[in-house]
């Protein structure tokens, strides 16, 4: 993975097959205390103790197709790499949220990518979830918040194309407008 | 979300509506990118984004895009599902947004399997 938006598309997934109604990815770049941080919450059924102190092994699955599960410690190396972190919180049957950080200006923090292309695919992937995507930047807010998108659509699915090219070219325009550089 | 974005947003919701109720909303293709951590980390994604734009500009309606986990088969990724109502699924192998180009234009839009590029015949595992 070279971009943390693959990482970002990549753990959804585990919320998303934790049976997640809503998930939320908030993403905070603090200019100021160099620091950058993705937080992905969901509302999944969670990890029992045991599970969660595996969660974090390369050699660890819930699978049955492979015996390895490379998501999380992809993600935990790229925030170490960048002096930053990874942190699992999770409730049985409450949900889980991963927080990762790293140094904002660190050279080896991978940049951004094409985050609009992975809210996208997410929601491609998984129609009958919401997904609230929130941006802060040190010069404004950008959310999008698929529950408000269905509200205007009616009974178009959240999936059509033409949604979906909506929600990437809103994302889009949206981080522009509050100064993000998603290459950087 | 900037105002006059929401103002496009319904105009398109009126759009699809308009087209569904002239097809009764009946889908001819669902198209399957495999979308595990062995498929994101080999392009999965670029795969995704160019095959909804090649919708988007060829303005079709029965076009269904998914995406799927990861079935075990990550040396070959990234693969594609491509079914056509009423034929066989075919499975593609190492796409990259160019082959997904053509695979679209030529075996979903037209009908003709793109055999360098098939992996398999046969049914979809979901996650």
């Amino acid at each position: 993975m070279i971009e943390l938006s693959l990482h970002i598309l990549d753990i959804v997934e585990n919320s998303t097959r934790a049976g997640a109604g809503l998930v939320t990815i908030r993403i905070s770049e603090d200019r100021a205390g160099d620091r950058f941080r993705i937080e992905i919450e969901d509302d999944g059924e969670g990890m029992d103790d045991e599970t969660a102190r595996q969660a974090l092994d390369p050699f660890f699955t819930t699978k049955t197709v492979r015996r390895f599960g490379l998501g999380l410690p992809m993600l935990r190396h790229a925030a170490e790499r960048a002096e930053g972190g990874l942190e699992v919180k999770t409730l049985k049957g409450k949900g889980t949220k991963v927080n990762a950080e790293f140094r904002l200006s660190h050279i080896d923090r991978q940049p951004l990518g094409d985050i609009a292309a992975t809210i996208a695919a997410v929601i491609a992937g998984n129609p009958r979830t919401d997904f609230i995507y929130r941006h802060e930047s040190g010069s404004g807010i950008y959310v999008m918040d698929t529950r408000e998108v269905r509200r205007r659509i009616g009974d178009v699915p959240i999936d059509h194309p033409k949604i979906l090219n909506w929600i990437k070219s809103d994302i889009e325009s949206g981080l522009e407008g509050i100064g993000i550089d998603k290459s950087a | 979300m900037a105002k006059i974005k929401i103002e496009d947003l319904k105009k398109i919701k009126e759009k699809i509506k308009a087209e569904t109720s002239l097809r009764a909303g009946h889908l001819r293709v669902r198209v399957t990118v495999h979308m595990g951590t062995c498929g994101i980390a080999s392009g999965a994604r670029g795969v995704l984004d160019s095959l909804m734009k090649e919708i988007g500009a060829a303005g079709v309606a029965d076009v269904a895009v998914t995406t799927s986990g990861c079935a075990g088969i990550c040396s070959r990724e990234p693969l594609v599902t491509v079914e056509v109502l009423g034929e066989e699924p075919i499975k593609y192998e190492h796409m990259d947004p160019n082959k997904m180009r053509q695979v679209f234009k030529r075996h979903i839009l037209e009908g003709e399997i793109q055999t360098p590029f098939v992996m398999a015949r046969g049914s979809e595992q979901v996650k």
